[in-house]
């Protein structure tokens, strides 16, 4: 049996995704920027694939920026963002427990003449909005909170902060990062006070080297590479058309059913997480029940390497996420398991497990018993 | 043709003095550089003609592509690119000389010597002849140069043959013997710094390589696997095709563990690794273990650890780097391009159950004596290992 539980890092496409983008591979492969009948065929699926996004988040076609994928839209959203608005301040907000194309894109700003503030959060993963009031300034020009956290799945609170960010500074831009986000959860950035938006077509059954921005019509940001101009200048390149039709096709698949599939997502954690509840001397990382994602598990398993637990388990084919990248002889230990408290013996022996609307029931079964199976047997051998 | 030079003389040192069996090596050595310029682009033709050998290009080449896969040949000297000259008359000749000489040392502030070679006695010149002329030649024309016949900087080499043939550059190829003129050992290859470069000095020497890896999943990766493939790829450029035995070696190891005292785990299992690999090496007509092995570098490699490791096997252990130190090994790594690779951070199968302290000074008694315990099992979990081997083609 193969039960795929890695599905924060990628998922599979569904049969749809891949029927539609190999269709437009092989027949409808024009660019959109040809005046031939071949280019306004693809640029037909362009103006539909923004219709489609926009119609999820309930903001305007214009407003949705394909790039290639939730990095690009992370650093678009940040360096283009800061640019545009340096003349105001050159203050930004973001929290310790982000992704890298976040953090990273932080500290390249910071290089920059750029001043950075690290929101802390609480033991659960959350930021504190008392902290984030603190942090505000006059010169804050950009906050950026991620929707769910890649690693625990800790959700933040965006429609309170995106209030209080509007309420101290209207000026102030507030970007989240929601590519572990979108898809599993109604996100209405209007509503929410949001400006720019990222999300990525693979994590939703799409394509990979896709994913969009949202940038709410009235923010000021600019492009951050250059040449033909297409997508209004912002973002130069011919569009990734079989990409941004799949990612839509994957999107408009997800909304159908979407409440149903989420409450099914989230009973199938709860099952999960009272199972693992049943080995001894583990720990779950994060909240349970709708106070977190519906599709993340972070556990820590007492005495065992999660390098040797995540390949025992791939020998049956169960394949997960060691909780942090780790090798002994370079520990790279996860920024979000400390920021949380996570004690230093558990860092390493920590798993992530994300599922998906395939996962089914059987699975979580099966995956569980596999785990009855391995965790004795790893403890028993363990370094001395 | 656009390139400047048509040939490339070979020179061989060791090579040379080997007596009767010369014809042996050189044999060997043409079939080695055939091999490393299968990969090269353009067409070539390699050929020993009156004890010498030459790598002709017949097409279009590219000069440094063509001078890096030759000086990953072991067993070559030295490389020297030819230019190629219909005879025109000797003052024609001159000419071109001396346009090379212009073009292959910008600065003219050096000494040189004309060394040519009549094997066309019909050529109207001798020898000493075409050295005076062609000298006072290229005197006349650079005025910065000077002559010096016992230790000129540049030899120019002329050579009248059918055609006449001219060259002055030496480029140093890796030196060794040809592989394939030793025999075939039996690497013992992990995923660290030292055992690749162990494989290339061993094969240095002409020997053929066969490697053993061991696996020890789930504890290690497969990306730690593919690392070894990697590796033993990247040796494979210098010292031709290597056939890698991946050996599971898990249950040995966590017989042991449940076994044996665990300060001595690591012993045990390289006594183990030992005896495995020379099985292999029995089976694949090697006559040789090689490790990389270095005294004291780590608890497992005091004298007295390699001693305890070394009692369990009747074939010689090569230990190439036995008296290099890290920094010396890491340099010949960077050398032969292996180090990016084997500093991954992938686990092997020596580090996952080590022991804070394991025992530096083993006695051989007392391990002989844990190893006893080993003894139901550890038959048919050799048997398993050594039956389960996966083996991977490579070069």
């Amino acid at each position: 049996m193969e039960v795929y539980l890695d599905n924060s890092a990628t998922t599979r496409c569904f049969d749809e995704v891949v029927e539609l983008t190999s269709h437009i591979m092989r027949e409808e492969y024009g660019n959109p920027s040809s005046m031939h009948h071949k280019g306004v065929e693809a640029e037909k699926y362009v103006r539909l694939g923004r219709e489609t996004i926009a119609r999820t988040l309930k903001v305007s076609e214009k407003e949705i920026l394909f790039t290639s994928g939730g990095t690009e839209s992370d650093n678009l959203a940040l360096i283009g963002g800061a640019q545009a608005n340096c003349r105001a301040g050159r203050h930004i907000i973001t929290t310790k427990i982000e992704h890298p194309a976040i953090l990273q894109t932080c500290a390249y700003l910071e290089d920059r003449g750029f001043e950075v503030t690290y929101l802390p959060v609480d033991e659960h993963g959350q930021i504190r909005l008392a902290d984030l009031e603190k942090a505000m300034r006059k010169d804050t020009i950009l906050v950026s909170i991620m929707h769910t956290n890649n690693e625990i799945g800790a959700l933040e609170p965006i429609a309170e902060a995106g209030a209080l960010i509007k309420k101290i500074n209207p000026g102030t831009l507030f970007h989240v990062d929601a590519v572990q986000g979108y898809g599993k959860a109604k996100i209405y950035p209007k509503k929410m006070n949001v400006d720019m938006l990222s999300a990525s077509g693979h994590k939703i059954h799409g394509p990979k080297g896709i994913g969009f921005l949202y940038i709410n019509e009235k923010a000021k940001v600019k492009p951050i590479n250059f040449g033909g101009g297409q997508q209004k200048g912002m973002r130069s390149g011919t569009e990734n058309v079989p990409g941004i039709a799949g990612m839509a096709k994957a999107a408009e698949l997800l909304y159908r059913n979407f409440d149903a599939d989420v409450r099914l997502m989230y009973q199938l954690r709860q099952y999960f997480i009272q199972g693992i509840k049943n080995f001894p001397d583990v720990k779950l990382n994060g909240l349970e029940g709708t106070d977190s994602a519906p599709h993340v598990v972070s556990v820590s398993f007492r005495g065992v390497r999660s390098e040797v637990l995540l390949h025992a388990l791939e020998d049956r084919g169960v394949y997960v996420s060691a909780g942090s990248a780790c090798a002994s002889n370079h520990p790279q230990t996860s920024a979000t398991l400390k920021a949380i408290g996570v004690e230093k013996e558990l860092l390493d022996s920590t798993l992530r497990f994300s599922f998906s609307v395939f996962t089914t029931r059987e699975e979580i079964d099966y995956t569980l018993a596999a785990l009855g199976d391995i965790l004795p047997m790893l403890r028993r051998y363990s370094r001395r | 043709m656009n390139n400047l030079f048509t040939t490339f003389l070979i020179k061989y040192a060791e090579i040379g003095v080997k007596g009767r069996n010369r014809y042996i090596f050189e044999d060997a050595l043409v079939t080695q550089i055939e091999h490393a310029m299968k990969d090269v682009d353009g067409e070539f033709a390699v050929h020993k003609t009156q004890g010498r050998i030459f790598v002709d290009c017949l097409s279009e080449y590219d000069f440094d592509e063509v001078v890096e896969a030759l000086k990953r040949v072991f067993g070559i000297s030295g490389i020297c690119p030819v230019i190629c000259l219909e005879d025109e008359g000797f003052d024609v000749l001159a000419e071109k000389v001396i346009t090379y000489m212009d073009q292959a040392y910008p600065d003219k502030n050096m000494t040189f010597k004309v060394m040519a070679r009549r094997a066309r006695k019909n050529y109207p010149k001798n020898s000493m002849e075409i050295n005076e002329d062609l000298g006072e030649k290229i005197l006349h024309a650079f005025p910065e140069i000077k002559v010096d016949v016992h230790h000129p900087d540049v030899l120019l080499n002329v050579e009248i043959r059918e055609k006449i043939y001219v060259y002055s550059k030496v480029i140093p190829g890796p030196g060794g013997m040809p592989i394939g003129t030793a025999g075939k050992a039996m690497l013992l290859l992990s995923g660290g710094i030292d055992s690749p470069v162990a494989g290339y000095m061993i094969s240095k020497r002409g020997v053929k390589l066969e490697a053993v890896y061991f696996n020890a999943p789930p504890y290690t990766s497969e990306r730690a696997k593919q690392k070894v493939v990697d590796l033993a790829k990247l040796v494979s450029k210098y010292s031709g095709p290597i056939r890698l035995h991946v050996i599971n070696f898990t249950d040995i190891q966590l017989y042991i563990y449940d076994k044996c005292p665990h300060d001595e785990l690591t012993i045990i299992m390289r006594r183990y690794m030992m005896r495995i690999a020379e099985h292999l090496a029995n089976q694949n007509g090697c006559i040789g273990l090689i490790t990389g092995e270095s005294i004291g570098q780590v608890a497992s490699q005091t004298m007295q650890s390699l001693m305890a490791t070394n009692e369990v096997c009747e074939m010689p252990v090569y230990r190439p780097l036995i008296g290099f130190d890290k920094q010396e090994i890491v340099e010949i790594s960077e050398k032969i391009d292996t180090y990016e690779t084997s500093i991954q951070p992938y686990e092997d199968c020596c580090t996952i159950f080590v022991a804070k302290h394991p025992v530096t000074k083993p006695n051989l008694g007392v391990i002989r004596k844990h190893e006893k315990n080993l003894e139901e099992k550890i038959e048919e979990l050799f048997q398993t290992a050594i039956e389960t081997d996966e083996v991977i083609e490579i070069g």
